[in-house]
């Protein structure tokens, strides 16, 4: 089933929460709603669900507005970032539930249950309570219980915010192949972009109650649309510099910036991602000028597989961070340690002008 | 008077208890448990044994010790007398009565206290511990006053064959005004730290607000309401000050068994007040046992 939201409203008090908020899921797609807490995702949501109600805008369901009808009526599974379990009830009574409130004949709701369990993986802990089970098989019972009624939409509420790292990881590789599976229309809440970009088929960047950005995962990394989402999206040196005749400058080095031709200077600012960054000796690139900044390493952090170089640029007070594959780090002909003179290199660089379209 | 022997003897044994135990319960590798937040185990036990034995199990003792000099037969004879029975029927069902009335009248205001905002609550929720702090015996006379047949509520109520005062009705008024206060305040914390999640949860699913309430809320807060209803049980069996004054304690109609002792204390029938203070006694605790135990229960169902 597809969803419409169509430019809705919320505020709580003095608060709004969501600001004219419009947002297509077709039928099938796992969509993940991203952003910093306060951003609203979590209130769009709600929404969706019919657990809150916009003070405007109105949200179809296969094209029928839903805007009024109760959350019962709305045929939405919704999980629970803590799960929400019955506790005095058995793993199976919690599955049952929405098939028990729906009076379905006993014979029925065993054969759901059971069918459910083994979905969910967890065959034979049907007698347990919630307090007797992990992190992770909690939440997988939440979803076989939203999954219980046959729901046409899935709602997570930052399913996996609850988690541990590796138990984090496992679950959210298995939704996304129970998705593939049963091909739900399902939206999740998250504030962890890796577990977005690594879930979701549509990325929706969310801040102060808006859309910054929709679209793959590809697109919005590779291509943010708005300084918030060069920043929400990981570490960034963010370089305040100007942009003249189609090109802006970073560190005195020209980056290709075609949206502004016009010859007067203006401000803006230049992003680049750590790993965006190359490191070399001076020696190497220096046939390259114009192209390379002379630095000198502060601090280096390994960090796993990536090794996490500060650098300063010379005569300059700003620090870069520099991510260097650690395997990379180990092949370079310079000694990573505080005072090495290199060279940085820029492979790529986001240039975002305040307001583009105002010329003077 | 041998009496200041036995509690030395107690504060000796518990300090004994101390010594020997504390020490190697810490040492022990593979027993011990987790480091005690209190500091010292012994010194704990000692004084809960010392707290414990001397305000309730010494005095307690001295007042079955006393039963006990009649013998068995007179023991029956003083406790068992049909005016006597009379009485315990009646403080035994006036007090489950009017525990059963409180759990039901606290579950509801606990739950208006804990979630329903409403100007004025704060003050409502500070009333709520006054009969606590009054006078049991003004509560006495107040509802005494108010359903006498000229009193406020009297006047309408008497006509209707509804006696408020010196009647059974008004042993279970003033009960349910002195217990009320324990069943709202121990179901009121568990309500407002109840998950609104199941609730909302339970909504998704497709429950009515009937269904939510009865399959999800009320298993949480059972074993609450049942604390509660034993806790204001406890309170109503030994309630003598405000019953003395609207009852009338009539003899096998509306007396109580407390009020059936103070009675004997002043005719100086010794004998019998402290049998049937016994006697009460151990109807009392046997209640509340089987209360307790079903309060567990549940406890452990709702876990």
């Amino acid at each position: 089933m597809s969803i419409h939201v169509r430019e809705i409203s919320k505020s709580f008090g003095a608060f709004r929460a969501l600001d004219r908020v419009s947002l297509e899921v077709p039928e099938g797609t796992l969509l993940a709603l991203l952003g910093p807490s306060g951003s609203g995702k979590t209130t769009l949501l709600r929404i969706i669900a019919g657990l809150e109600f916009a003070d405007e805008g109105t949200i179809e369901e296969d094209g029928a507005d839903i805007t009024a009808r109760h959350a019962r009526d709305r045929e939405v599974g919704f999980v629970f970032q803590h799960y929400a379990l019955f506790r005095h009830m058995s793993v199976f009574e919690n599955i049952a539930f929405g098939l028990r409130v729906r009076k379905a004949p006993n014979a029925e709701v065993v054969a759901k249950v059971e069918e459910l369990l083994r979905l969910v993986r967890l065959e034979g802990l049907g007698g347990r309570k919630p307090a007797q089970l992990s992190g992770g098989q909690r939440q997988r019972v939440a979803l076989a219980r939203a999954l219980a009624i046959r729901p046409k939409i899935l709602l997570l509420d930052e399913p996996f915010g609850a988690l541990d790292a590796k138990v984090r990881v496992e679950l959210r590789q298995w939704l996304r192949r129970l998705h593939d599976e049963i091909g739900m229309t399902s939206v999740f809440v998250t504030h962890d972009q890796e577990e977005a970009f690594e879930l979701a088929d549509t990325v929706v960047v969310m801040n102060h109650g808006k859309i910054e950005q929709q679209g793959s995962p590809d697109d919005v990394f590779d291509h943010p649309a708005t300084p918030f989402v060069m920043d929400f999206l990981g570490n960034v040196n963010v370089y305040h510099g100007r942009v003249e005749n189609g090109r802006a400058f970073w560190h005195g080095i020209p980056i290709d910036y075609p949206d502004y031709p016009h010859a007067q200077a203006r401000e803006a600012r230049v992003y680049l991602r750590p790993h965006e960054l190359e490191l070399s000796a001076p020696a190497a690139v220096a046939n390259r000028l114009g192209t390379s900044l002379a630095a000198s390493i502060l601090r280096v952090v390994r960090s796993g597989p990536i090794t996490r170089v500060t650098c300063r640029p010379h005569g300059s007070e700003q620090e870069l961070q520099v991510d260097v594959p650690t395997e990379v780090a180990h092949r370079l002909q310079i000694i990573l340690e505080p005072g090495t003179h290199v060279a940085i290199t820029p492979r790529k660089a986001r240039v975002f002008v305040p307001d583009p379209e105002y010329v003077i | 008077m041998p009496l200041p022997k036995p509690t030395m003897i107690a504060l000796a044994d518990s300090t004994a208890f101390a010594t020997t135990r504390a020490q190697p319960a810490v040492a022990r590798g593979p027993r011990r448990r987790h480091a005690a937040v209190l500091p010292g185990f012994g010194t704990s036990a000692a004084i809960t044994s010392l707290v414990v034995l001397s305000l309730i199990v010494f005095p307690l003792a001295v007042l079955v010790l006393r039963a006990a000099s009649l013998g068995p037969a007179g023991f029956l004879a003083a406790a068992w007398t049909p005016r006597a029975r009379a009485a315990y029927s009646v403080s035994l069902t006036a007090s489950l009565l009017a525990a059963a009335a409180s759990s039901l009248l606290g579950l509801l205001v606990a739950w208006v206290l804990a979630r329903v905002p409403f100007p004025g609550r704060r003050i409502l929720d500070a009333l709520v511990d006054v009969p606590l702090a009054l006078p049991t015996a003004v509560a006495g006379l107040v509802y005494s006053a108010l359903y006498v047949k000229k009193g406020w509520l009297g006047q309408w109520l008497v006509p209707l064959g509804i006696q408020g005062a010196y009647s059974y009705l008004g042993i279970v008024l003033v009960l349910v005004f002195v217990s009320l206060p324990f069943a709202i305040r121990v179901v009121q914390p568990v309500i407002e730290s109840l998950d609104r999640d199941a609730e909302e949860a339970a909504r998704m699913l497709g429950a009515s607000r009937a269904q939510t309430f009865l399959r999800v809320v009320l298993p949480a807060i059972l074993p609450a309401v049942a604390t509660g209803f034993a806790l204001a049980l406890a309170r109503a069996l030994g309630e003598y000050g405000s019953v003395v004054f609207i009852s009338g304690n009539m003899p096998f109609k509306s007396e109580i068994a407390p009020v059936l002792i103070v009675a004997r204390l002043e005719e100086f029938a010794y004998a019998e007040a402290t049998t049937v203070a016994v006697l009460l006694l151990a109807m009392s605790i046997t209640l509340l046992v089987v209360v307790n135990t079903l309060q567990q229960r549940l406890a452990r169902n709702a876990q």
